[in-house]
C-alpha cells in the first residue's frame, strides 16, 4: 500500500523535519516496513552533504565481525574520497552503519558516486547542496528520532512509508530515492510498475545504476536520466505518464521546486491542500491535518495531471 | 395517485431498493409501515434529542461507540465536532438518525448505513457510503475516489468535484455530483441512477450492465458499452425533483443534460426464473 506525503513552503523556511515526521507518523497503518525523509534545507553554495551507509541496520545486529567490517568499508570511502580530491568538511555518524559528510568537491558527480559505491555494502542516500536524505528501518517517530531530524529547518520536504510488496525490507529498498547522478533531486513512490524489467534494462545500457530490485527506484533513475537528456523536471513527469506502465503516485523534489504525478488511472490515492504560502499533499487527508489542524479544503488530483510548486 | 406520491415520497426519503433479476425492478418501500424502517436491534430515537460532542481527541472505534451509545438513550440528532478527517467514522448505522459531522471525513466515512440522514459539512476521503442501502448522505465539499461504491439505495450528494470510479458497481439509489467527478465513474454500474452536474473524464459507465448516468458537462470519453440515450420529459421531471431535493440546478438545464445508458451488448445472462427456464427447455 505505501504512504507518501510532501510539503513545501512558499517563500520561507519551517521545521520541515517535524512537519514530515508527524504526516508519515499518521501514515504509519499505511506501510510500517521502513520510513523515509527528504529534507531540504537553505542550500549551500560550495558544499554538498554525502549521506552513504555501509551496512545494513540487519547486518549490524546479526553480521558476524561486521563492526571490524564496517569500520573497514568506512576507511575505504574515506581513502576514495581523499584521492578524488574530496574536502570532508564534517563528518558525523547518523548510526553505526550510516554517516553524514559536509563536503567541498567540484569534480564529476557520477565518478564520486561510482566509485564510493564501488565499496562493499555502501551506498549513497543522497547527495546534494541542500537535501538531506534518511531513510531506516521502523516508524516515521523512531527514524527521526534515530537521525534527529526534527527541528530541522527547511523550505520543503518528501516523505514515504512502506509497506513492501515486491523486495525485501531493507533500507537499499527504502523510500526515497536519490535521483543518482543528480544531486538535490529525491523520489517517493506509491503504487507498481509493470515495465520495470524493460525499462531498467534500458537506463542499464545507458550505464545508470540501479542498488535495490525496487521498482520506485526506476522512477528516480527515470527523471535522471530526463534531465540529463536537457528535458525540464515538469515535461520529464508528464512524460512519465505515458511511459510508465502500471499503478502509481510519486512525488519528486529538487532544490526548490516539488512536483506531483499521477498514472492513467488514478488508482493511487492522493489529497492536495494549497494556501497562499503551503503546499501540502499526502495519500491520505489525516496526514495533512496534523500540520493543518483546521478544517481546509482539499482536492483529489485526477489522473494523468502532473503538477510542480516552487518554494 | 396517493400510491404514486407514496413511491415518490420513497424514493425522496432514499428508501427504496432494486432487484437484480436481469431488468430493473424497483421495490418501494411503504412508508406508512413501521417495521419496514427498523431493524429488531434498532433504537427508538427522537430526533427531537439532540446532542453534540467533540471527536478531535477520540478515536474512530470510540466516536462509532459514542453515536451508538447516543442512539441507545433515544438521542435521534447528533452532531460531531472536530472528526478532523478520520477514516471510517459513522458507519455500519442501520437506523433512522440525523448525524452531522461538523468537519471532513476520512476514508471509508459513513460506510454500510441503512437508513440516517447524514450531512458531512467538509470533505470525504475514498469509499465514502460504500454499501450503502438507504438513507440520505450529504457532502457539502469535495469527495475522494469510490464515492458511493455498490451502493444499493438511498441518496448520496457531493456538493462539491469527486474523485475517480465514483459509483463503481452501483447496484441502485441515487448519486448526485455538484461538480465534477473523474475516470472511470459508473464503472460496472448496475442499477440505479448518477448525476452529474459538471464534467466527467475518461472511460464514463465502462461495462455498465443497466442504470442511467446523467451529465451536465464534457464527457470526455465513454467506456465499453456505454451509449447516449435520449432525455425523456420523464428524466427532466425526476432530474428536477431530485436535484431541487438538495438546493441543486443543472448549470444549463437538465433539458441538456446527456443521458448514458447501458448497450447492452455485454450481458450474457439470461432474465428467466427457474421455473421459465423449465418451461422453455
Amino acid at each position: 500500500m505505501c504512504g507518501i506525503a510532501g510539503i513545501i513552503h512558499r517563500g520561507g523556511a519551517a521545521d520541515v523535519g517535524s512537519e514530515m515526521t508527524a504526516m508519515l507518523q499518521s501514515l504509519k497503518h499505511r506501510g510500517p516496513d521502513s520510513t523515509g525523509f527528504a529534507v531540504y534545507g537553505e542550500p549551500n553554495e560550495d558544499e554538498y552533504i554525502l549521506r552513504f551507509k555501509v551496512a545494513e541496520q540487519e547486518d549490524v545486529a546479526r553480521g558476524y565481525d561486521i563492526r571490524r567490517q564496517v569500520g573497514e568499508r568506512r576507511a575505504e570511502v574515506d581513502r576514495r574520497l581523499d584521492e578524488l580530491g574530496v574536502k570532508v568538511v564534517e563528518a558525523e555518524d547518523a548510526t553505526e552503519y550510516a554517516y553524514r559528510y559536509r563536503i567541498a568537491y567540484e569534480g564529476d558527480m557520477r565518478k564520486l558516486a561510482d566509485y564510493v559505491e564501488d565499496v562493499a555494502s555502501t551506498e549513497i542516500l543522497s547527495l546534494g547542496a541542500g537535501l538531506e536524505l534518511v531513510k531506516d528501518l521502523g516508524d516515521a517517530t523512531t527514524v527521526s528520532d534515530r537521525y534527529s531530524l526534527k527541528g530541522f529547518e527547511g523550505t520543503h520536504a518528501i516523505g514515504h512509508t512502506r509497506m513492501a510488496t515486491e523486495s525485501d525490507v531493507d533500507i537499499r529498498s527504502a523510500h526515497p530515492y536519490w535521483a543518482y547522478p543528480y544531486h538535490d533531486i529525491s523520489v517517493v513512490h506509491n503504487g507498481q510498475l509493470t515495465n520495470y524489467w524493460i525499462m531498467r534494462r534500458e537506463l542499464e545500457r545507458k550505464d545508470f545504476r540501479f542498488m535495490s530490485n525496487c521498482d520506485s527506484e526506476l522512477i528516480a533513475v527515470y527523471v535522471a536520466d530526463k534531465l540529463q537528456a536537457g528535458m525540464a523536471l515538469e515535461d520529464a513527469m508528464r512524460r512519465s505518464v505515458d511511459e510508465l506502465d502500471g499503478v502509481f503516485t510519486y512525488l519528486v523534489a529538487t532544490s526548490d521546486s516539488l512536483g506531483m504525478a499521477k498514472d492513467d488511472m488514478a488508482a493511487k490515492p492522493m489529497v492536495l491542500y494549497e494556501s497562499d504560502d503551503l503546499v501540502a499533499m499526502a495519500s491520505e487527508e489525516v496526514a495533512i491535518r496534523q500540520i493543518v489542524p483546521q478544517e481546509i479544503d482539499t482536492i483529489d488530483p485526477y489522473d494523468r495531471e502532473v503538477r510542480v510548486w516552487r518554494s | 395517485m396517493a400510491q404514486l406520491r407514496d413511491e415518490h415520497r420513497s424514493h425522496d426519503m432514499g428508501l427504496h431498493t432494486e432487484q437484480l433479476a436481469g431488468r430493473t425492478q424497483q421495490r418501494f418501500f411503504d412508508v406508512t409501515e413501521e417495521e419496514n424502517f427498523l431493524y429488531p436491534e434498532a433504537f427508538d430515537v427522537d430526533f427531537n434529542r439532540r446532542e453534540t460532542f467533540d471527536a478531535a481527541d477520540m478515536s474512530a472505534t470510540e466516536v462509532n461507540l459514542k453515536i451508538r451509545d447516543l442512539m441507545s438513550q433515544g438521542c435521534g440528532s447528533i452532531a460531531v465536532r472536530n472528526p478532523m478527517a478520520r477514516h471510517s467514522m459513522g458507519v455500519g448505522i442501520l437506523q433512522r438518525l440525523n448525524l452531522t459531522f461538523e468537519g471532513s471525513l476520512g476514508y471509508f466515512g459513513v460506510g454500510l448505513i441503512d437508513g440516517p440522514n447524514v450531512r458531512v459539512t467538509g470533505r470525504v476521503g475514498w469509499s465514502c457510503a460504500e454499501n450503502m442501502m438507504a438513507g440520505t448522505v450529504v457532502v457539502e465539499k469535495n469527495a475522494g475516489s469510490t464515492f458511493g461504491a455498490a451502493i444499493r439505495g438511498g441518496d448520496l450528494v457531493c456538493k462539491g468535484d469527486v474523485g475517480s470510479r465514483t459509483g463503481i458497481d452501483q447496484k441502485g439509489g441515487t448519486i448526485v455530483v455538484g461538480g465534477r467527478t473523474g475516470a472511470f465513474s459508473g464503472f460496472m454500474m448496475q442499477r440505479g441512477r448518477m448525476v452529474v452536474l459538471g464534467g466527467a473524464g475518461k472511460n464514463l459507465g465502462d461495462s455498465m450492465y443497466d442504470g442511467t448516468i446523467y451529465v451536465g458537462g464534457a464527457i470526455e470519453s465513454l467506456g465499453v458499452d456505454a451509449v447516449p440515450a435520449e432525455m425523456t420529459e420523464l428524466d427532466c421531471a425526476w432530474l428536477e425533483r431530485k436535484l431541487g431535493q438538495y438546493g441543486l440546478e443543472a448549470p444549463d438545464g437538465v433539458g441538456n443534460m446527456t443521458k448514458i445508458v447501458a448497450g447492452k451488448q455485454l450481458w450474457n445472462y439470461d432474465n428467466l426464473e427457474p421455473s421459465e427456464k423449465k418451461i422453455v427447455l
